[in-house]
């Protein structure tokens, strides 16, 4: 359907001008710096320095991912030919440090992990143990806050979609965390967090009989958990509103069928809930995967990374080591390998909702 | 609880009729335990600090070791606060926080609902690459390109002729006003309203920029709620841009003062008053707008999938 009236020619420029804004905008700060971090990772660009840029090609995604696995060979006794043992009867071995050292082909590397598998002793080398530390730190936020939080919405929704005295009052308090800042109550979550003086071990301890102390940031163990319980905490309250908003997206029809075949509350929620939200679990699936994998202030805030790397995520590193070290090259490096994994699951995101519509 | 009495002569009928309201009775009870317990934990740290911002230091100290007490006022003092305007330029950061916000999201309602305009409701070459472009955009996050954003903007001029975006409002609001998602937002919901509207204005001899003003932006009310609210949310807790973009206090949002006050001379309940002076402002505004603030998310979900 053709409009009879105003020239073609006469609305292209009117659609060029209005949409000129938002492309410069687009092109210069959102296109020129993406394109500028692939150039800059192939460069040992560094923020101020008395030295030219130089070309470097691949060296830093090398430096990155660079990883070395050795077995260690027992210290042997020259005297006897046999391998050396300690008091216990288990073989002695060279320390790590002296290897690495002592081979040129190891320039550049240490120590990540040691472990004993298959009878003997394996020691891993990288040039960067930090990033592939944070690579593992953010996969394993990732696969707990997902289900965790996801989750926990779909549970506060489907309380508060039920026709209760009070449900919008639940609604709000359980959304409000939501309009809060991060920076900001990540703060307040440190001094909760306290083991000794904070509200929530006072609290485990008044119900377990002091039974139960976690360290909270303070220990290796628990940092990465108490930021996952922070960081449920301050947004499953969003996911929740969406649940919600599917939730009310199903047809009464569909329960009254299903009431009239004798279908039991489980039941409904078996054969009607779950098939109905599906397009809505995959949004959040989708959508908490990659806000969680942007995982950051948290971690700026409350530990800085530690204790031991502990919680230092890839965002972290990119920016730890591309503005805090001003090493701009090998920041944009982390940045656009954190970039391939954002993009790769935003593809398999596409492919799953295209394959749910063609079912349909 | 109406679980029928014992001495019912119809035994057939009590054994259909009591277990149902027992049972409806307990699952209720479940359900009110679950939905009051989740309440306290969604609501104990933003309770706790706004009641120990307003207790002595040691008295917050203090009231820790019985719990119960650490939620409850006494010996109200406005101290902290007056010491948090002391030590720290508070009122600049609110002032930087709020301009920021106001700027990017007025500005960014103009330019990209006029964009969306374009690609929804006009006929011109070249739509469908940019269209598709924007889509592409959508996914790229502010943290995959604040490294090379911070050189490229430290070597901007601006227009009184220095080099250099650093330390200034504008290097925390120009970059955001363009925003590859909310031009998404504004095109769903423009390209669902009837043609026969702006159909009707063109015969009449009205100019594309005419209709968008008055007919498409008038019938938008809910999109332009929406996208302000997201994109406000977003700005008002943004933390890694302003915190690599800004170095002195003239510049600095909230999110970035109080960190750095945190990391000096660490006084609790003053940090307490200081995030409840942050927290509470924008929990009035949830509370008194709160229907947008759930529509607003919703729709980002609905648009989405």
């Amino acid at each position: 359907m053709r409009r009879s009236t105003g020239p073609t020619g006469h609305e292209t420029v009117y659609a060029w001008l209005m949409s000129a804004p938002a492309l410069i905008g687009l092109f210069i700060f959102v296109a020129l710096p993406l394109f500028g971090g692939v150039y800059w990772s192939l460069t040992n660009k560094r923020l101020i320095s008395p030295l030219p840029t130089e070309y470097i090609g691949l060296q830093n995604y090398w430096n990155l991912l660079g990883l070395q696995i050795i077995k260690l060979q027992p210290e042997i006794d020259e005297a006897t030919g046999a391998a050396q043992v300690d008091l216990e009867g288990n073989p002695i071995y060279p320390r790590t440090r002296t290897i690495v050292r002592g081979n040129p082909a190891y320039s550049g590397f240490r120590e990540w992990f040691t472990t004993d598998v298959f009878g003997g002793r394996y020691v891993v080398i990288a040039r960067d143990p930090t990033f592939l530390r944070s690579l593992i730190n953010t996969c394993v936020f990732v696969l707990v806050i997902v289900p965790g939080q996801g989750g926990l919405a779909l549970i506060m929704a489907l309380l508060v979609n039920q026709r209760l005295r009070g449900r919008y009052v639940f609604r709000t308090i359980y959304f409000s965390p939501v309009v809060t800042s991060m920076a900001v109550l990540a703060i307040v979550w440190t001094f909760l967090y306290n083991p000794d003086q904070g509200l929530i071990n006072r609290f485990l301890s008044a119900i377990t009989f002091g039974r139960f102390q976690p360290d909270w940031l303070v220990s290796a163990d628990s940092a990465l958990l108490a930021i996952i319980i922070l960081s449920a905490w301050q947004a499953a309250g969003f996911q929740m509103v969406i649940f919600l908003a599917g939730l009310q997206g199903i047809p009464q029809s569909l329960y009254e069928a299903a009431q009239i075949d004798g279908g039991n509350t489980w039941q409904q929620f078996r054969h009607v809930t779950i098939p109905q939200l599906r397009n809505t679990t995959i949004f959040v699936i989708i959508s908490t995967t990659i806000l969680a994998f942007r995982l950051f202030t948290q971690v700026d805030v409350m530990t800085k990374g530690g204790p031991q790397d502990a919680t230092v995520t890839v965002v972290f590193h990119a920016v730890d080591t591309g503005f805090r070290q001003q090493k701009i090259g090998y920041g944009s490096a982390v940045t656009v390998l954190f970039f391939i994994i954002v993009v790769t699951i935003a593809l398999i995101q596409r492919a799953l909702l295209k394959s749910d519509i063609e079912v349909e | 609880m109406s679980a029928s009495p014992a001495k019912t002569s119809d035994r057939r009928e009590q054994r259909v009729k009591s277990p149902r309201p027992v049972r409806r009775t307990i699952t209720l009870a479940i359900d009110y335990g679950i939905m009051i317990a989740l309440a306290l934990f969604f609501l104990f740290p933003i309770v706790f600090m706004i009641v120990s911002s307003f207790k002595p230091e040691k008295l917050m100290f203090d009231d820790l070791k019985t719990i119960l007490w650490a939620f409850i006022p006494r010996d109200v003092t406005l101290e902290n606060y007056s010491s948090v305007f002391r030590r720290v330029p508070f009122g600049r950061f609110m002032f930087n926080s709020t301009f920021i916000v106001l700027a990017t999201v007025s500005a960014g309602m103009l330019v990209n609902s006029m964009i969306a305009f374009a690609l929804a409701r006009l006929r011109w070459r070249g739509k469908t690459l940019i269209l598709s472009a924007i889509i592409a955009l959508s996914i790229v996050p502010l943290d995959a390109i604040v490294v090379p954003l911070l050189v490229l903007v430290n070597g901007f001029p601006w227009l009184d002729g220095t080099i250099g975006w650093l330390d200034t409002l504008h290097v925390q609001i120009i970059p955001f006003i363009a925003d590859a998602f909310s031009i998404f937002l504004f095109y769903q919901f423009f390209i669902g309203i009837p043609r026969d509207f702006d159909e009707a204005a063109y015969i009449d001899g009205a100019s594309p920029v005419s209709v968008y003003r008055r007919i498409i932006v008038p019938l938008s009310r809910p999109v332009f709620a929406t996208v302000a609210i997201l994109q406000a949310l977003f700005l008002w807790s943004s933390y890694l841009w302003p915190l690599m973009a800004t170095r002195g206090e003239d510049s600095r949002p909230l999110t970035v003062g109080i960190t750095s006050f945190y990391g000096q001379d660490v006084k609790w309940a003053q940090i307490m008053a200081f995030a409840s002076m942050i927290t509470i402002p924008v929990l009035i505004l949830f509370l008194l707008f709160q229907k947008w603030f759930v529509q607003s998310v919703a729709a980002s979900g609905l648009k989405g999938a």
